[in-house]
């Protein structure tokens, strides 16, 4: 027969052992995956190279994007060569940037159109007599500083780069949908093939090596420019200097760095 | 390339303007079953704390039930969340680097502490003694698995046996409030998101864990009768009164806590609301119908006449049996409408989107239904191995 001392020891084991496990376990936690694992440790490193690709202190740069609604003609010459730059899927499902057509009519109803992004142009689908006002607005991903995107991604595969620049790393993103959800402006999807998420880089890879973005190199009006924030010459701090520049959805206070010229309020 | 004919089937029936990103639902059934499936989980574990902790003995019957359903759904409430990520084989990233601003990503380690510490733990204490006693009566495997389970502890003397119910005791207070962050966060993960008007609100948190108390308690009240007639034994009408004596009042703050929420959207009458009010009348038969009036309305005036006046014996059987199956439907029609409702409409305020459930795929009805059979798989095992009937009772 045991003895309470005995029982009293086989407690004490037990719960020795149990603690020493569970500590253990949550150990596992706190250190990276690909060092517990001993894998490849690509993935980690690839959001690291963002800086060494920018080959420059973060401190230098600060992108955003300046769209002039007054000049854009809606040919959707921008939502193209984002396509062809980016390999975006060619269905009519998936953009990284694309051109709405406002029309506002006589009866203040508002009519909003943008077939296939506007890749194959936009043509006036309301009658003349109809119309009081009509414009074109280009959207594309606005790079929020406070960007709920990336606020929401669970494993941090999307970041706000140290030039300001909404990246994700598409070999650690687990293409869960919740940053799709938390983007107020509807600039993110799927991509069918990778399933991840896909969105626009803001043409990193060219902008890096001083290159326009191929959507604003391709504006036959000027209407698209970007630039460096923190660059007080700069063609963008010019253009939000020159124009009365606004943000969409201001109070959702994302930090947008899409500076439009002559938003109308419809826009949403 | 994954099948998108589905894609183009909903680009011709867009209703208005919607961002060209926004066709395709992003959240499919999958992802209604998550808020689902935790629910009921936490709801059972409430009723079950209700027994232990508060003693009230009418519950009594229920105890075991609850605990092993909560156990059994819990097992499977992150299969859905699994299944529909697009790199799927990548989910533990969400453990092992968790992005400490995700609501998303901070759920994993609430999911884990309340499945590890307080569930595990609450039906270890409470079954220990009784897996030393069943490891001396059986024989070959079983014996070995019950000895395993018990981790080595075998003394059931009464000061043993009471440090189990202490220790037991102690969990229960402890999982009370991790019940409710379970699945107020879950409400989170979803009320956080500052797009979308629709789910956007403080009170959904709130909403969510009455929601998630009204489904367990259902599911209990449900579970507890199918299993007393399989076992042909007699029906506690005692414990029935009690449990919906409960689902009514849980129920009442419940229909509250959502009217005030849409009250408040209908009075403030923000930028969203008119295509709010459009959604509502889109989602006519899962909100007005299913949750509104099947899920809570039908229920709260029956369970209210009963608290007055008692029919005869059978009656009650018959209502509460259907009760608790109208209240399940009502609860995941709720989730439809929060998780597809909110992605009907387009964040531009402008246009609708639709979606259609297809039976195949992987983010199919059929997946769906797999996963929902699955915790009853799981509980028809554990009230075998764990059944609550050969315990020994003081």
């Amino acid at each position: 027969m045991e003895t309470d001392q005995n029982k009293n020891k086989s407690r004490r084991d037990f719960l020795i052992t149990t603690t020493a496990l569970a500590g253990g376990f949550a150990s596992l936690f706190l250190l990276k995956p690909f060092k517990v694992l001993g894998g490849d440790t690509t993935d980690v490193v690839a959001a690291k190279d963002v800086k060494k690709l920018a080959g420059r202190p973060k401190e230098d740069h600060w992108f955003g994007f300046g769209f002039d609604n007054s000049l854009c003609i809606g040919c959707g010459s921008c939502a193209k060569a984002c396509k062809a730059e980016n390999n975006v899927p060619k269905e009519p499902f998936y953009f990284r940037t694309w051109v709405e057509q406002y029309v506002v009519k006589n009866d203040e109803t508002i009519k909003v159109d943008s077939p296939n992004g506007a890749i194959d142009g936009l043509k006036q689908s309301v009658d003349d007599k109809e119309v009081f006002k009509a414009f074109f607005v280009p959207k594309t991903c606005n790079h929020c500083y406070k960007s709920p995107c990336t606020q929401v991604c669970p494993v941090g595969a999307t970041f706000v780069s140290p030039e300001g620049v909404v990246l994700v790393d598409e070999k650690y993103c687990v293409g869960c949908g919740y940053c799709v959800q938390a983007c107020p402006y509807g600039c993110r999807y799927i991509h069918p093939v990778k399933h991840t998420v896909d969105k626009c880089t803001l043409c990193y890879h060219r902008i890096m090596q001083g290159t326009a973005p191929a959507c604003v190199d391709v504006c036959p009006t000027g209407a698209r420019t970007y630039g460096d924030l923190r660059d007080k010459t700069g063609s963008l701090v010019m253009f939000i200097k020159n124009h009365k520049c606004r943000v969409l959805k201001p109070h959702l206070n994302t930090g947008s760095k899409l500076f439009y010229n002559d938003l109308a309020e419809e826009v949403r | 390339m994954e099948n998108i004919e589905h894609l183009y089937r909903a680009l011709s029936q867009v209703d208005g303007y919607i961002y060209p990103n926004e066709i395709e639902l992003r959240w499919s059934i999958l992802i209604v079953l998550y808020p689902f499936i935790t629910g009921l989980v936490a709801g059972a574990f409430i009723l079950a704390s209700l027994n232990r902790v508060f003693n009230v003995k009418a519950l009594k019957p229920t105890y075991e039930i609850s605990l092993l359903a909560a156990f059994s759904f819990m097992c499977v409430a992150t299969m859905p969340l699994i299944f529909h990520l697009g790199q799927p084989f990548r989910f533990y990233e969400i453990m092992m680097t968790p992005h400490l601003t995700s609501a998303m990503a901070i759920f994993g380690f609430v999911y884990l502490w309340y499945l590890m510490v307080v569930l595990l733990l609450e039906i270890y204490f409470d079954y220990r003694r009784d897996m030393v006693l069943w490891s001396n009566e059986k024989k070959g495997l079983l014996r070995i698995v019950y000895r395993m389970l018990t981790l080595g502890v075998y003394d059931v003397s009464p000061k043993a046996v009471k440090w189990d119910e202490k220790i037991g005791y102690f969990i229960t207070v402890v999982g009370i409030p991790s019940a409710f962050m379970l699945h107020g966060y879950v409400g989170f993960i979803f009320g956080s998101v500052k797009a979308n008007p629709w789910w956007n609100s403080v009170m959904m948190p709130v909403i969510f864990l009455f929601s998630a108390m009204v489904s367990g308690i259902a599911l209990v009240l449900f579970l507890y009768m199918v299993i007393t007639w399989i076992r042909k034994q007699k029906l506690d009408l005692e414990c029935l009164d009690a449990i919906g004596k409960y689902l009514f009042y849980i129920l009442i703050i419940d229909f509250t806590l959502e009217s005030l929420d849409q009250i408040h959207r209908i009075y403030v009458a923000e930028e969203s609301f008119d295509i709010i009010s459009i959604l509502t009348t889109k989602l006519f038969l899962t909100l007005t119908i299913g949750q509104v009036l099947l899920g809570t309305l039908v229920p709260l005036v029956t369970l209210g006449y009963f608290q007055f006046h008692k029919p005869k014996a059978i009656i009650r059987k018959v209502v509460y049996f259907t009760l608790s199956i109208l209240v399940l439907i009502g609860i995941f029609c709720m989730r439809w409408n929060v998780v597809i409702g909110g992605q009907l409409f387009s964040k531009s305020f402008l246009g609708f989107t639709t979606y259609k459930t297809s039976f195949l795929g992987g983010e199919g009805l059929g997946i769906a239904i797999i996963l929902l059979i699955i915790p009853f798989l799981i509980l028809a095992f554990l009230l075998w191995f764990l059944p609550p009937w050969k315990k020994v009772h003081d």
